[in-house]
């Protein structure tokens, strides 16, 4: 198979895993993990093996076509910043594999988790690989989805139903910004592939269209990467089990958005409207996230909330402007995965081996857990910036973009000092409080985790300490082809652990500094933001629940008002169109018919049977008992089997003899038991309205046909039906001939619907009195009962 | 002689919407079964009336000798009156039994699917 | 209804009058008549014996239950247009034989199997129908 192929195969394996993993796991149990993990793996070392190529600058690209009509292609685009992505997806990924088997042991529905994570890979690595518009959001909406099923995966408790719904509404209502603002570019430019785009950027940025484009794509990437004030979702998308916090909400899904901005750096970047709202949006988040994780007790939500924080700082430096500021996002977003992946996985240790979560409920943890609490601080020296750690060399770098000395820079570098300041207390508080101090007793006996459980932390954490060391390697592999390929331009990427004297080291002093102070003041600081927040009362999460049931209310009320409920409002809102329609249709467009002209010859015994016809209708109206009626209709059907006799259709005649006869045997079958009079109750003056619609689909019909008939008639149909009726169908009946053959297969669809009514008939009949009962009552549980 | 079919239509139609209007279920069961006719006689006439020669093809003859009447409307009522028979079959059994089941005739009253006092779907989640 | 009258005169009538629906069925192609026609014949004929002797009687004469005998007719119509695939001529294409059996030439094809489905279809669904609301009016 060529490179082409294994990629497709790679972009498809995980979606195959997802297939087997739940038979894969009822035989093998937990230990499936170990055979699961090899998915990601195999996609891991298949890109691993394109990053020579682009560390030379080249773009690996390839793909099928998939909708040429529309220019629809199934394609990849392997560039600095994807591979970055993919390596990081597939390689987390296989680690979360491994905890998910010791997280979820013994869970009865292991398997299915498996299957969903791994639906959720194939659905990332297929967003951050895509190279068409259309392929990188249906993959965009297919980690929402994927992600709404691992949130509700404990969906049997409300918390994690309102979580899962809420984080599918934001993130895939976002998406749908997103597929308009593609569209967009893809109207201003006539390009639909990412790695053709970018250079139409100076055309783009020209478009009078810009600025709509800008802000709806705005709208997806802020609501999948949670800035404020969408970011209420991600805290709450922390009822999901601890490895899907740690691999979608922290290392991967929320950093779709950042991915976003950042391909489409060079396309929309640059621009002051850019400049102004991603470094804006991006600091309220980084410093509103971080004061509220300083406000929560709970592991998780304290570090979910500096993911918000994080994910603020991305956005921050995506869209600053200056030099270094896109190497050091590429910097921290490759940091960040890597700590607070294993930060999240820790906090799951705690909780899985102590049955606590609570930070104030926990400590002296560290001799029943040293190897965890060796783990847990590497994460949380990488998070806080501190050497030797790949966290360090991030921080170094976002300082360094920050460091000018003109108001934005000051102005930005502040909040970037606070905010890191704020992360910095938190990641102790998390990851050395638990640990230290007086021994706090746990529902369960703390004892260390199983190598399930801490192989994906401890790899993490020593990756963090490799990277800082092997700094040269890294950027040459990874850094600086991720850098140029956000900036669309060669960039190269050189901090390492040497110490270098400048701003950036005084600004990562000062943080570390005040952040220790922050630790040490950490309950009080606590106590202070949650009484700002008891004083702002409302947030965007009340907020969401407010909506969500403002909107079953309002369709509640539409729907009681367009569907009463009531057989006769439908009937007199659709004939009454009708009439409507025949009416009004001819006057408004000049199509009257003509007065007709009506032919003096016409045969007494013709004029009779109409006569008939006509009695016959006008009696099943007035009749008074049912005999009457059922005779009238008779009389009426009769009179049609007549007229179609007298002009030329003897098929139908007789078709319509039998059928009226059969009728009017099984009306009388049926209305014999049913003892109600056929006359109508109501008022004359009740009865007024219908006749006058009635009237007037009937005037309607009349018209319409009067100006139908006068025209001409194209004869081509029936003239081919009546020359080849004889020499190719062999027979004379051109009706019949018709009906079998010549449109045959309309005949089947037929006979089949008689088929299916007769049957629908049978069981109506032949249901028992008893549940039929039931369903009157409406009451689904006594029709249970009743089986 | 059209004109004349067309007349006869309107006041087909018009008496099967009337009675389809009213909200006893015999009357409206009367009014589906005139609606048929009806639209098979709309059908007939939108076709072109032609006197008294079926389309059949003379023995020897391949094609038919001078003008008949038009087959294709007739091909398409003749499975439309079979199709309209099963429906009407099939509703008149339906009324049956919803009157056997909910003791009334009247349309109005029957509210089990759509019930008068809906209470508001369930607003958590 | 058991008016001596009829009892004596249906089994007559009615063996005539499924003849002639057979009949009726056999000569559509070239005549007036055909399968919906015929099928409907029959199902008269079915009925005025179930009044005259109750449907028990039409049941056990019919050997089969006329939802069976619809699916059967259902099943020989769509078989004969998926003849068709054997010749590799596209669906529901009319294919025609003419066999010499006792020295007549007689025509067969798959649009004569066809209508002969529809005529089962038309006979085993109204026949059904029309017998399970008659054997509710007698109980």
């Amino acid at each position: 198979m060529d490179v082409a192929g294994l990629t497709f195969l790679a972009l498809l394996l995980p979606f195959l895993g997802a297939i087997v993993a739940p038979l894969l796991t009822r035989i093998l149990g937990h230990k499936a993990a170990w055979v699961l993990a090899l998915v990601p793996v195999a996609i891991f070392l298949h890109f691993a093996g394109f990053s020579a190529e682009l560390a030379r600058g080249e773009v690996v690209t390839g793909g099928y076509v998939w909708v040429p009509s529309f220019n629809v292609s199934f394609s990849w685009l392997i560039d600095g910043l994807s591979l970055t992505f993919i390596l990081l997806i597939s390689g987390i990924g296989a680690l979360i594999v491994l905890y998910s088997g010791g997280y979820l042991k013994g869970h009865p529905h292991q398997g299915r988790f498996f299957s969903f994570l791994l639906m959720f890979m194939g659905s990332m690595l297929g967003l951050v690989a895509s190279d068409s518009f259309l392929m990188l959001f249906v993959f965009w909406e297919l980690t929402s989805i994927t992600s709404f099923l691992l949130i509700g995966f404990d969906h049997q408790r409300e918390a994690a139903r309102r979580a899962a719904l809420q984080a599918l509404v934001v993130t895939g209502g976002g998406g749908l910004f997103l597929l308009a603002g593609l569209i967009i570019l893809w109207n201003i430019s006539g390009i639909t592939q990412f790695s053709l785009l970018s250079a139409f950027g100076p055309q783009v940025k020209a478009s009078p269209f810009y600025l709509a484009a800008l802000v709806l794509v705005l709208g997806g990437a802020f609501t999948k990467s949670a800035q404020f004030p969408f970011h209420f979702w991600l805290p709450n998308a922390m009822e999901a089990p601890t490895p899907v916090s740690a691999y979608l909400h922290s290392a991967t899904m929320v950093k779709a958005g950042v991915y976003l901005l950042m391909r489409l750096y060079p396309v929309l970047g640059g621009t002051p409207a850019w400049q102004v709202i991603l470094p804006v949006f991006g600091a309220a988040t980084l410093v509103i996230g971080a004061l509220l994780a300083v406000r929560q007790t709970d592991l998780k939500l304290m570090l979910a909330y500096t993911t918000v924080s994080s994910l603020g700082l991305l956005v921050l430096l995506t869209g600053f402007g200056v030099p270094y500021a896109i190497e050091a996002a590429a910097l921290y977003l490759v940091a960040h995965s890597l700590f607070k992946g294993a930060l999240f996985m820790i906090a799951g240790i705690i909780d899985h081996e102590t049955g606590m979560r609570d930070v104030t409920r926990l400590g002296g943890l560290r001799s029943a857990m040293p190897l965890t609490f060796a783990i847990a601080m590497a994460a949380a020296i990488s998070m806080g910036g501190l050497p030797p750690f790949f966290g360090f060399l991030a921080k170094e770098e976002v300082y360094t973009a920050l460091s000018a000395f003109d108001m934005r820079s000051i102005t930005f570098a502040a909040l970037a000092v606070a905010g890191n300041a704020l992360m910095f207390a938190v990641a102790f508080a998390v990851a050395l409080k638990p640990f230290i101090g007086k021994r706090i007793e746990t529902p369960q006996a703390p004892h260390e985790a199983p190598v399930l459980l801490w192989l994906g932390p401890a790899v993490l954490a020593l990756a963090g300490l490799a990277a800082a060391f092997l700094s040269g390697p890294v950027h040459s592999l990874i850094s600086s082809p991720m850098a140029s390929a956000i900036a669309g331009e060669a960039r190269t990427v050189s901090i390492s652990l040497e110490p270098h004297l400048g701003v950036p080291l005084i600004l990562s002093a000062l943080t570390v500094a005040v952040g220790v102070g922050f630790y040490l003041w950490l309950t009080r600081l606590r106590a202070v933001i949650a009484a700002v927040i008891a004083a702002i009362g409302w947030g965007p999460d009340r907020g969401f629940d407010q909506a969500m049931r403002g909107l079953v209310r309002l369709s509640a009320t539409v729907t009681r008002r367009l569907q009463n409920g009531r057989l006769d409002t439908y009937m007199t809102a659709t004939f009454a169109l009708l009439a409507i329609v025949l009416i009004a249709a001819p006057f408004l467009y000049g199509e009257l018919a003509r007065a007709p002209v009506f032919p003096q010859d016409i045969p007494l015994h013709e004029l009779a049977i109409m006569a008939i016809a006509a009695i016959g209708l006008v009696a099943v109206v007035l009749a008074k008992d049912r005999l009457t009626a059922i005779v009238s209709l008779g009389i009426q059907g009769f009179s049609v089997a007549v007229i179609f006799l007298i002009y030329g259709a003897p098929d139908l005649a007789f078709t319509q003899f039998m059928i009226e006869t059969l009728a009017v045997v099984i009306l009388a079958l049926v209305m014999t038991r049913l003892r109600l009079s056929p006359s109508d109750h109501r008022p004359f003056r009740e009865t007024l309205p219908d006749a006058a619609i009635a009237a007037a689909c009937g005037l309607g019909a009349t018209l319409f046909l009067l100006k139908v008939t006068e025209g001409p008639f194209n004869t081509a149909l029936s003239d081919f039906f009546n020359q080849y009726s004889k020499t190719i169908a062999h027979g004379a009946n051109v009706v019949n001939v018709i009906i079998v053959d010549f449109r045959g297969t309309d005949t089947l669809g037929e006979i089949a619907v008689v088929m299916i009514a007769a049957l629908a008939i049978l069981s109506l009949v032949r249901l028992r009195a008893g549940s039929l009962r039931h369903i009157a009552d409406n009451d689904p549980d006594a029709e249970e009962a009743s089986r | 002689m059209e004109p004349v079919f067309a007349l006869l239509t309107g006041i087909f139609l018009t008496i099967a919407i009337y009675l389809l209007l009213s909200k006893s279920i015999i009357r409206m069961l009367l009014g589906v079964a005139i609606l048929g006719n009806a639209v098979n006689l709309l059908i007939f006439t939108s076709g072109r009336i032609m006197r008294e020669v079926p389309p059949v093809i003379g023995p020897g003859l391949d094609v038919p000798a001078g003008p008949v009447a038009n087959p294709l409307p007739q091909a398409l009522i003749l499975t439309a009156i079979v199709i309209s028979f099963s429906f009407f079959a099939f509703l008149l059994v339906l009324s049956w039994r919803a009157y056997s089941t909910l003791g009334t005739d009247n349309t109005d009253e029957m509210r089990v699917a759509e019930p008068e006092d809906a209470t508001l779907p369930p607003l958590g989640y | 209804m058991r008016s001596l009258i009829l009892r004596t005169v249906a089994p007559l009538i009615v063996g005539l009058m499924v003849l002639f629906s057979i009949f009726v069925l056999l000569r559509g192609h070239n005549e007036p008549g055909g399968g919906f026609i015929g099928g409907l014949i029959a199902v008269a004929a079915l009925s005025i014996y179930g009044i005259a002797f109750g449907v028990e009687t039409v049941r056990r004469a019919i050997v089969f239950h006329p939802l069976a005998i619809a699916g059967a007719g259902l099943l020989l119509s769509t078989l004969s247009g998926l003849l068709s695939m054997v010749f590799h001529v596209p669906f529901m294409t009319g294919l025609w034989v003419y066999p010499v059996i006792l020295g007549e030439e007689v025509p067969l094809s798959s649009v004569m199997t066809f209508d002969i489905g529809v005529y089962l279809v038309v006979v085993g669904a109204v026949t059904s129908v029309a017998l399970s609301l008659e054997e509710r009016g007698e109980d």
